[in-house]
């Protein structure tokens, strides 16, 4: 372990397995507010329940559930992420400059994640929002298919193409689409439609979050008033008649 | 051995996750298992220990015109009883036992050996059989007849290491850096359904095929019931058993490409297919109504090794990953990321493998061959059939 300066110390966990890993991580997080992992390869649940105050720079290839249930922390992966980024996450920021595997923000309950390529399939799934909590997920690429399945609230941003099936089973929050999806794609009880003011707002400050990530880069992702589209869910319930009449 | 009295494939059935890797070189260039054993040693922790092993092609060039048969025997007895089948129904130019270490971590194996050997001259034509077919026969006969002997692999020029282990350490067992081979695919276990028992472990092999699977396929039964209609014994009753064959039906009997084949089992769904054009439409229908129970539903991630080179295969759904990325010749495949990474850090063109969507990696010389044999790249009808200028009966279509 070697101490940098006073508040960061660089770690690296080179092949060790998750458990020693997390350990070796946890103890240098016990000690500086920052913490760098110099090689990451695959190791899982790195960041898992990073508490507000703490940051992970991440390089290399993180395992699967980076992230997971973190509670306020912040995660900068130089490199690509693996499945399950985020995974029922409470709260912080997960910054990724490459692409992430499938599933991104599953169960996400708060927090935002930037991902500055593409995503696999299932961004999104299953996030919610309660209250304050409105979780946000940014992606600058391409979306795999089932992109927000049966989402319950907070906001997806999508600046590529998305893959088929996207919203299925969508029950709340918002899908912000740089490229509208033909009529035929939208799923039934869900509503595409053109940004309306009161949604320009959110978007305009998640696509500053995703800027001023990324800036320097590659494309930013701009234009909050206009060419813009959104789904939202046709209805507060639109599936409270599907097994109960 | 204790194994004898331990459950096995078809006796119980225990509600798991796996890993997979492969790795190939287009050019036909061989590569010792070195890097295949430290790809798929990263994915420990998807695996349980309960079952390993490797597939390896172009291993043995010396006897590349030969069927290699790995066969993992209980005891003496088994051993006795296969070599007399063998040499009944082949000529055996070479036999010797598979070369292993012992492992601290590697219990009870098997005795391990293999064959190189032609079909018997006589007793082929006599029966009647393609070359494929006798030996598919032949292979499914020790397996089921003969008590404590396995064939692992039936092959040419291939062959399988598999065991009850984490892969790495059968790895190890079976000295696997000593082989050099053009495609390697290996397989951690993690028992599910079955419980893990030597023969058990993947790759699962049929003749040139081998396949390494992640997942769990809902349409076990619809499957094997198909299969079995064309002669194949589910033994084992687990899904990659059942897919390997469905891949030999396919391909090798009905002449489809691998890529038509893993195409009919991963089907487009009906609302896909009322979106397409008339043309294609008609097609796709036509391919899901003949080939109805071949269509292979469930999460499942598969590694198919043949001959002509790899197909990697995901659900419709996209349940399980897999991540493909190349270097030069080499492609590389496995359940995560970091797994390529570790043996290439400078893999370029990282994706992954989208669900329902065969991807293929050919030798650069069956590339060009295959395209042009395929039977759906070949006209219908350039012949009339037998039954319609014949005057004799039917034949079996194998006769």
């Amino acid at each position: 372990m070697l101490v940098a300066e006073a508040k960061r110390i660089e770690v690296d966990l080179g092949l060790s397995h998750f458990k020693e890993a997390n350990e070796q991580v946890r103890a240098a997080l016990a000690q500086a507010d920052e913490v760098v992992v110099a090689s990451a390869n695959a190791q899982r649940y790195l960041g898992c329940a990073l508490a507000a105050g703490k940051r992970l720079e991440i390089h290399g290839t993180p395992g699967n559930d980076m992230g997971c249930y973190m509670d306020g922390g912040a995660i900068e992966v130089f490199g690509n992420g693996q499945d399950q980024v985020g995974n029922t996450m409470n709260g912080g920021t997960i910054v990724i400059h490459g692409r992430c595997g499938d599933a991104a923000g599953y169960g996400l309950r708060g927090g935002t994640i930037l991902v500055r390529g593409d995503c696999g399939w299932r961004a999104g799934i299953h996030m919610k929002q309660y209250e304050q909590k409105r979780p946000a997920i940014v992606i600058g690429g391409d979306a795999g298919a089932f992109l927000g399945e049966y989402m319950a609230g907070g906001a997806i941003v999508l600046g590529g193409r998305a893959g088929s099936y996207v919203a299925s089973g969508m029950h709340g929050g918002i899908i912000y689409l740089r490229h509208p999806l033909a009529a035929e794609e939208v799923p039934e009880g869900v509503v595409q439609s053109p940004l309306g003011e009161e949604d320009k707002g959110l978007l305009a400050g998640l696509l500053a979050a995703y800027n001023g990530a990324f800036g320097r880069e590659g494309p930013s992702l701009d234009g909050a008033d206009e060419g813009w589209w959104c789904l939202r869910p046709a209805s507060a319930r639109p599936y409270g008649g599907l097994y109960a009449s | 051995m204790a194994g004898r009295h331990l459950h096995r494939e078809g006796t119980i059935r225990i509600p798991s996750g796996c890993a997979i890797a492969a790795m190939m070189d287009r050019t036909g260039g061989r590569h010792d298992g070195t890097d295949i054993l430290r790809s798929i040693a990263l994915m420990r922790d998807r695996s349980n220990g309960l079952g390993g092993g490797f597939a390896a092609y172009g291993i043995y060039p010396d006897y590349a015109e030969l069927y290699a048969f790995h066969v993992m025997y209980e005891s003496r007895e088994a051993r006795a009883a296969t070599e007399a089948y063998l040499e009944h129904y082949y000529l055996s130019e070479k036999q010797e036992r598979v070369p292993t270490e012992d492992h601290p971590a590697i219990k009870n194996p098997p005795d391990v050996w293999r064959y190189f050997m032609a079909p018997h001259p006589m007793r082929l034509p006599a029966s009647g059989l393609t070359e494929a077919e006798y030996t598919m026969r032949h292979v499914f006969h020790i397996n089921s007849s003969i008590d404590g002997a396995f064939v692992a692999s039936s092959g040419k020029d291939m062959g399988v290491f598999k065991g009850v282990g984490y892969p790495e350490d059968i790895g190890e067992f079976y000295r696997i850096g000593d082989y050099g081979a053009w495609a390697w695919t290996a397989h951690g276990r993690f028992p599910t359904n079955t419980p893990g028992w030597w023969g058990g472990a993947h790759p699962f092999t049929l003749l040139n095929w081998s396949i390494v699977h992640n997942g769990e396929i809902s349409s076990y039964d619809a499957n094997r019931r198909y299969v079995e209609q064309f002669g194949y014994d589910c033994e084992l009753q687990t899904d990659t058993e059942v897919i390997t064959y469905l891949f030999d039906l396919l391909a090798r009997r009905h002449g489809l490409s691998q890529e038509m084949a893993a195409h009919i089992m991963t089907a487009p769904s009906w609302q896909a297919i009322d979106a397409m054009a008339p043309d294609q439409a008609a097609f796709e229908t036509a391919l899901r109504t003949v080939y109805s129970s071949a269509l292979v539903n469930g999460p499942f991630s598969i590694i198919l090794g043949s001959e002509e080179g790899l197909l990697a295969l995901n659900d419709r759904l996209k349940l399980r990953a897999l991540m493909a990325a190349e270097k030069g010749p080499m492609v590389y495949l496995a359940s995560e990321q970091a797994a390529i990474e570790v043996v290439c850090p400078d893999a370029e063109h990282m994706r992954s493998i989208e669900g329902g969507v065969p991807f293929v990696v050919q030798l650069d010389e069956v590339a060009r061959r295959r395209q042009r044999e395929a039977a759906e790249s070949c006209a219908v009808r350039e012949q009339p059939r037998d039954h319609e200028v014949g005057v004799r009966p039917c034949r079996r279509k194998e006769a």
